[in-house]
Order: C-alpha cells, then sequence, then structure tokens
C-alpha cells in the first residue's frame, strides 16, 4: 500500500506536473538515465523520453541538468509533540522534512507524556492528518509511559494505528521486559526500534570515550555500551523469532554485533545517522554542545569508516537523522549540562552528498537508496520513481551550494549540526504523498500555455 | 593573549613571558608596600561556581595588588542560586564592563562560553575536569625557580588523572617546557586514550625512581562508593607517596588541599622535598602576571569596527 494509504498526511490535491528531461536515479527500481516524469493525480504515470510528454495542462517544470530520485524515508524523527512544541511539531517537522527531500517520516514516541496509549496515537493521527505535509506515521512506546518496567497495550496500540514500537531516547533497560515485548510481538506485530545502550556503561557519559574526552575531562560513553547491548538484544531476538531494528549506530563494536546478528537469520535491520557518518569525535573539541552533543555520541575515525564500510556491504540498511529539535536555552550551556541531539532533517542529503559522495567515497546511487531505505524495516512501501505507484519524488540540484541556516531553517529549532556550513546540492522540489510537499522560494515553475 | 582559557592555546614564548613577569611581582612582594597601580580604575570579576580557597583567595589578591576594582561572587547566595543561567550572569555582569572576569565552573567550557558571551578577558580558573592553566603557570614557575629549566625533567604525575583538571592542564604545560610525564594510578583513575597527549601510562609506582618530580593529586574520598576504588587503604599501599618512596634527590608538589595519610604521608608533605608551600606562594605573583599580561602588557583596544572578529566565535553559531 502506498504511504499516504497507511500514514497520515493533510489531504489535498494530487500532484499533477512533468518534470522534463530530469537525470533520473532509482537504484532500487533499476531506473536511471533523462527523462520525463509524468505525475497525474500524485502518481507517477508514465517515465516518458525527455521532451516526449505531454504536460496536458498541468505545471511543467523544467528539470534540464537537475536529478530526481525517489524521496527520503526517515524512521527516526523527533517531533516534540505532544507536550515540547516550542521545540517542533507535527507541521513544522514535517516542514523540515519535505525541505530535505523526505515523502514521509516515522515519529519517536518520547514525547511529554510518551505516546504510550491508544488515544494518544488516535489525536497524533488526527493532527497529522491536518498538519503534516508529508506523510507521517507513529510509533508507540514499549513499555507504558517509558518507565521500562510493564509492556504498553501493544496490540490496542497497533489497532489505533501505530506503526511499531520504541522507547527510543531509552534503552529497553530490562532483558526480561524486552523478552516479553518480542513474544507479544507475535500477536500483534510492529517492528520494535532499539535505542541500545547499557545505562550501566553509558553513567554519566557526555561523549565518546577515548583520547578526545581524556583530553578534554569529559565523562565517556563507551562503545561498548551500545555493542553488549545489541548483542544482547539480537540474541533475544532471534530466540522469541521476533523483529527488531537497532536505532542510530555508532560504533564498530556494533557493526560486528548485527553483521553477526544477520548472518545468524535474525531478524534485524539498522540504520545510521548522517552525523555519524560525517563527523568524529574531534568536533567535540571545540566544546560546542549545540553541534556537536548526543547520544550516541560522535566516535572515533575509524568507528566513522566502519559504518562507511557498513553502508556499502549493506549491514546498515537505512540513513536515518535522529531529527532531536533543542531550545536554544537547553544547548546555551556548558557542553555537559546541554541537552542531546541535533536536528537533520533538512540537511541529511546535502551533508551527505557533500562529505562523502563528491569526495567519491560513496557511489551517489548506494545514497539515494540507503535514503528511501527506512520504510521497510517498519513494513512499509519503498518510494520508487516505477510508474503506476504515488509519487514520491525529490528533485535536486546537485551543483547548488548553499549555507546552512542562511536563511533560517523550517524546523522550530536551530541546533543543526550542519548550522553555517556551505553544501553542495540541493532540495528544489519534494513530492510526498502524491502532493508537492516543498519546493524553494527561489525555484521558479514554468506552467505551460 | 585575549583570554587565559587552556593551557594548550598558549605557545612556549607566551608561557615564558608570563613566568618572566612573574618574577618581577616576586621582587614587588618583598617591598613594604606590595601594591602597584597598573589596574588602577580597571574592573576584576571574581565568579566561582565552585568551592576553592587557594585559587579564589590568590587571584583576588593579585587584583588588590594591581589595585583594579574587585567583584567577588560565589554562587551559594548569588542569582546562579536562583536558577540564573551562565548566559544572563555574564550579561549582568557586563554592565559593568569588566575588564577581566575569573571563573571557576564545575562545567569544562564555562570560561569559554563567558569568553565568547563578555567583553571581558576571561580567565579559566578551573571548569570542571577539563582544565586549569593558572595552577599549570604556578607549577611551572615553581619548578622553573627550583630547578632553572624544565628541559629533559622528568615529571610523574599520581593519583586520580581520571577526575583531574590540574593533571590535564599541567600534562600539557610540562611537555610544552621540554619535560616528559609519565601518569600513574589505578586503571580506574587513568583516562582511557591519555596517552594521545604524549605521556607515558604506569599503574605502579615501581618506576617512580627515575622521576626528577613527583606530582601528587588529590584522592576525593567519594570515589569509593562509585567502585572507582575498593578502598582508601588498598589506594595508600599501592599509590601513596611517603619518605620511603620518596628519594632524597626527587621534588614532591601537590595542588592541595591535601589529604594527609592519602595521597601522601604527612612526612612526605613536611619533608625538605616538598614544594607545596612555594606552590602557594608562586600562586600569587603568576596570577598577578596573568592579570598583567591581559590587561596592561597592550593597550586596551578602542571599540573599533571589525573588533568582533578577534573574538572567539560564540558557541552554537556558525564560524
Amino acid at each position: 500500500m502506498s504511504l499516504a494509504a497507511v500514514l497520515d498526511m493533510r489531504s489535498g490535491e494530487g500532484a499533477t506536473l512533468v518534470l522534463r528531461g530530469a537525470t533520473l536515479l532509482d537504484p532500487a527500481a533499476g531506473i536511471e538515465g533523462a527523462h520525463d516524469v509524468v505525475v497525474r493525480d500524485g502518481q507517477i504515470a508514465e517515465l516518458a523520453a525527455p521532451g516526449a510528454a505531454d504536460a496536458n495542462g498541468g505545471e511543467e517544470v523544467d528539470a534540464g541538468g537537475l536529478h530526481a530520485f525517489p524521496a527520503f524515508f526517515d524512521p527516526h524523527v523527533h517531533l516534540r509533540t505532544p507536550g515540547q512544541e516550542h521545540k517542533e511539531d507535527i507541521e513544522t517537522g514535517t516542514r523540515a522534512a519535505a525541505a530535505g527531500g523526505y515523502c514521509g517520516l516515522l515519529a519517536m514516541a518520547n514525547t511529554d507524556p510518551p505516546v504510550s496509549t491508544p488515544p494518544d496515537v488516535e489525536a497524533l493521527r488526527d493532527a497529522a492528518r491536518e498538519q503534516a505535509c508529508v506523510p507521517v506515521g507513529f510509533l508507540a512506546t514499549v513499555t507504558r509511559d517509558m518507565a521500562g518496567e510493564e509492556l504498553s497495550e501493544m496490540a490496542a496500540l497497533r489497532d489505533a494505528g501505530a506503526i511499531g514500537f520504541s522507547d527510543d531516547g531509552l534503552p529497553v533497560r530490562s532483558a526480561r521486559v524486552l523478552r516479553r515485548a518480542l513474544q507479544y510481538q507475535r500477536l500483534c506485530g510492529g517492528t520494535i526500534a532499539l535505542h541500545e545502550e547499557d545505562p550501566e556503561l553509558s553513567g554519566d557519559g557526555v561523549m565518546h570515550e577515548g583520547p578526545v574526552s581524556a583530553a578534554l575531562g569529559l565523562a565517556g560513553i563507551p562503545s561498548v555500551s551500545e555493542s553488549t547491548t545489541i548483542a544482547r538484544d539480537a540474541a533475544l531476538a532471534g530466540y522469541e523469532e521476533g523483529r527488531i531494528h537497532v536505532q542510530h549506530l555508532s560504533a564498530a563494536e556494533s557493526i560486528d554485533a548485527v553483521r553477526a546478528a544477520k548472518a545468524a537469520g535474525i531478524r534485524v535491520s539498522c540504520e545510521a545517522s548522517p552525523h555519524h557518518l560525517c563527523l568524529t569525535d574531534e568536533e567535540v573539541r571545540s566544546l560546542d554542545p549545540t553541534r556537536y552533543k548526543m547520544n550516541p555520541p560522535l566516535r572515533s575515525e575509524a568507528d566513522r569508516q566502519a559504518l562507511i564500510a557498513a553502508l556499502q556491504d549493506g549491514t546498515i540498511d537505512c540513513i536515518a537523522t535522529d531529527h532531536a529539535p533543542h531550545a536554544p536555552e537547553e544547548k546555551e550551556v556548558p557542553f555537559e549540562q546541554a541537552a542531546m541531539g541535533v536536528t537533520g532533517l533538512e540537511t541529511a542529503f546535502a551533508a551527505i552528498h557533500t562529505d562523502l559522495v563528491l569526495p567519491g567515497v560513496l557511489d551517489l546511487a548506494l545514497v539515494v537508496e540507503r535514503m528511501a531505505g527506512g520504510a521497510e524495516p517498519f513494513g512499509l512501501e519503498r518510494p520508487t520513481l516505477a510508474p503506476g505507484s504515488e509519487a514520491n519524488v525529490v528533485l535536486c540540484d546537485l551543483a547548488a551550494t548553499w549555507t546552512v541556516g542562511e536563511e533560517g531553517y523550517e524546523s522550530r529549532s536551530e541546533n543543526s549540526w550542519c548550522a553555517g556550513r556551505e553544501l553542495t546540492g540541493r532540495v528544489l522540489m519534494t513530492v510526498a504523498g502524491g502532493q508537492v510537499a516543498y519546493r524553494l522560494r527561489s525555484f521558479s515553475l514554468g506552467v505551460a500555455p | 593573549m585575549r583570554h587565559l582559557l587552556a593551557i594548550d592555546s598558549l605557545c612556549r614564548e607566551e608561557i615564558e613571558a608570563i613566568l618572566d613577569r612573574a618574577e618581577s611581582f616576586a621582587e614587588v612582594g618583598r617591598r613594604d608596600i606590595k601594591k602597584v597601580p597598573t589596574l588602577r580604575g580597571r574592573t576584576v570579576v571574581s565568579l566561582f561556581y565552585e568551592a576553592s580557597t587557594r585559587t579564589s583567595s590568590s587571584f583576588e589578591l593579585a587584583a588588590k595588588r594591581l589595585s583594579a576594582d574587585l567583584i567577588s561572587i560565589k554562587s551559594t547566595g548569588s542569582s546562579a542560586d536562583k536558577g540564573e543561567s551562565l548566559k544572563d550572569t555574564c550579561a549582568t555582569l557586563s554592565a559593568y564592563d569588566p575588564a577581566a572576569i575569573v571563573i571557576r565552573h564545575p562545567y569544562a567550557g564555562a570560561a569559554q562560553m563567558v569568553a565568547a558571551w563578555s567583553e571581558a578577558a576571561v580567565v579559566n580558573a578551573g571548569d570542571g575536569k577539563h582544565e586549569h592553566p593558572s595552577q599549570a603557570l604556578l607549577d611551572l614557575f615553581t619548578l622553573r625557580r627550583r630547578l632553572g629549566s624544565l628541559e629533559g625533567v622528568r615529571i610523574w604525575i599520581v593519583g586520580d588523572v581520571l577526575h583531574s583538571r590540574v593533571a590535564r592542564s599541567n600534562l600539557v604545560a610540562f611537555q610544552a617546557m621540554g619535560a616528559s610525564v609519565t601518569v600513574c594510578g589505578p586503571p580506574t583513575l587513568i583516562p582511557r586514550g591519555i596517552e594521545a597527549l604524549g605521556c607515558e601510562v604506569s599503574h605502579s609506582l615501581d618506576g617512580l625512581a627515575e622521576a626528577d618530580v613527583v606530582y601528587a593529586l588529590r584522592l576525593q574520598k567519594e570515589r569509593m562508593s562509585e567502585t572507582f576504588l575498593p578502598s582508601l587503604r588498598e589506594y595508600a599501599a599501592h599509590f601513596q607517596i611517603d619518605t620511603r618512596r620518596l628519594g632524597p634527590r626527587q621534588l614532591l608538589m601537590h595542588p592541595g588541599p591535601v589529604n594527609r595519610g592519602v595521597e601522601l604521608s604527612g612526612e612526605a608533605v613536611d619533608s625538605p622535598q616538598s614544594l607545596i608551600t612555594e606552590q602557594v606562594a608562586s600562586g600569587l605573583v603568576v596570577r598577578m602576571a596573568i592579570l598583567y599580561e591581559l590587561l596592561a602588557a597592550r593597550e586596551r583596544p578602542a571599540p573599533v569596527e571589525g573588533d568582533d572578529a578577534q573574538r572567539p566565535t560564540p558557541i552554537g553559531q556558525p564560524a
């Protein structure tokens, strides 16, 4: 089923337009090269030879020299609603997503209060049908109120429309509780997404444990805090034949744990975030928490290289932003006191394109494939350019440069890890769930006479 | 030098200049009238968010000896107690147009943030477990007076390196002046990766005989409840510096306050090799020299357009 049919977004007119002469790239569907992309009533109607398609009175976009990809899907976003709307809400968060080229996202449940009951899910879905400009799915907590002790009403939450489950922000600390959730998953389905951290090991850590934390005198979060928990949870998932998704992988040891689990046939998928792929703990020497404090923390160069290799060999299934908006007063404090998290929806593709594709580290096709890879782990349809599918398209100018934050943000928060950086590659337009969700203000559309 | 935030931002020449200046203030200290008019009319704010005796008193006395007007603020009883943010406190203090702010704070990077938020010269008097540059400078001064030069001198820093800002600043400072450094302590109290700072690591005092200088660190007694140590007795058995372990040619230093009978034996503290009271005396003249170098060694710059370019980028803003 299409994203718009399963997830929630505001109702609107299905897009009708032609992207004239765009360079297409949809590796999962085997589509590439220059085409006219014909979108009619929110569907990809046809891929025609450049210049051959009839605009039929609809909008005609001169896309010569521009790239069209399946729009991206982010399985890890904090929309901060309900309770922290001063940081983000459904409207601003989905606008940020659309500006980043996303056609869908999953919202985490660690809100205030957490998304823990069927009415919580229903209220959010109602709000999304009013406010969301891209399709949004909501995860519910694994444990009641994220307290880690009792199970949420998982079946009722699924009936209310929860796409899956996660206590993200916190690990499911008790192996017993996670085991019960995995058993119960057989009744109700819904992938369980896991923030992997052993609080006994991470303690009061604020950054990666290593030479940089030693030099700065900051308490470290050791890599084994993440990897040992992944190993435990993968073993539980294997034993109970459950389906888990490991969130924001950061350490080389964690990749080994996921690789071993996959080799053993355990149903596990995993994600990595752009900031872990592009940055290392060296950045923390600036002691700037606004850009460089998050959990899991930025790790070593060896960890970063291991993440890149794992993205290439398929151990890492998808790229997820862990978009985590925070108010300035939570970040304009000394590093140890600052809130964890950075925003990333608006810059994810451009940052990876700039830091990893242009220098030749990653293939563009691989990045495009993994940026849309976040839907399948949750049983959702992968966005595609194939004719007959719902229109989920991002149009990019890969040569355009822009300075992050110079024109403000669509997000309500400004704690972007890319703030002030010049990036190459810009989203000009996003079609999400069949509707035009975003177009860059300065990007004018030619309308056929 | 615009601020004194961290030792590793100083080059050897800048360090030497401060130490040379401190020598000239040591001469002033021998006069009947120990006060000089250098900073008359300038305001120094002393802002301490953590308990401190020697650092705060020596900075405050240093400011007074230089004839500055001094405002002394402790976190207890101040607006910080009422939940005021560091940023807002900076804005408040800026209304007094201070020439310098001396700040001690429980978290790393606080001094750097104040430097970005204020026009004043900022002196880091200890930020979390990060840096304590004035301590490192006074220790260099003390050693230079005794040894002439640190070139080739072997220094062992012994104790709770993990929780010590003094260890971090001194490690960098000693090496900058040509000394070699070994850090020594139980593995639970030596941070993983510290050797990247250029030091050797030892978990035993067996090789201590090679040291020219033994620098012992204070051991906080609460470390036991955090499972860093089984007991003080076991710590003392392995790592206490006593007169049996301390050779007659070796110098002993400690940043204070000392836990007698824990990291140092009483005899070691009182031994002729101990430089501990000299360190305290050095603290005053070195802190006078720091304030002098920041405020008087160059003319106060007139606020001109483009002056912003010389200030550190505020944290959280694009560089």
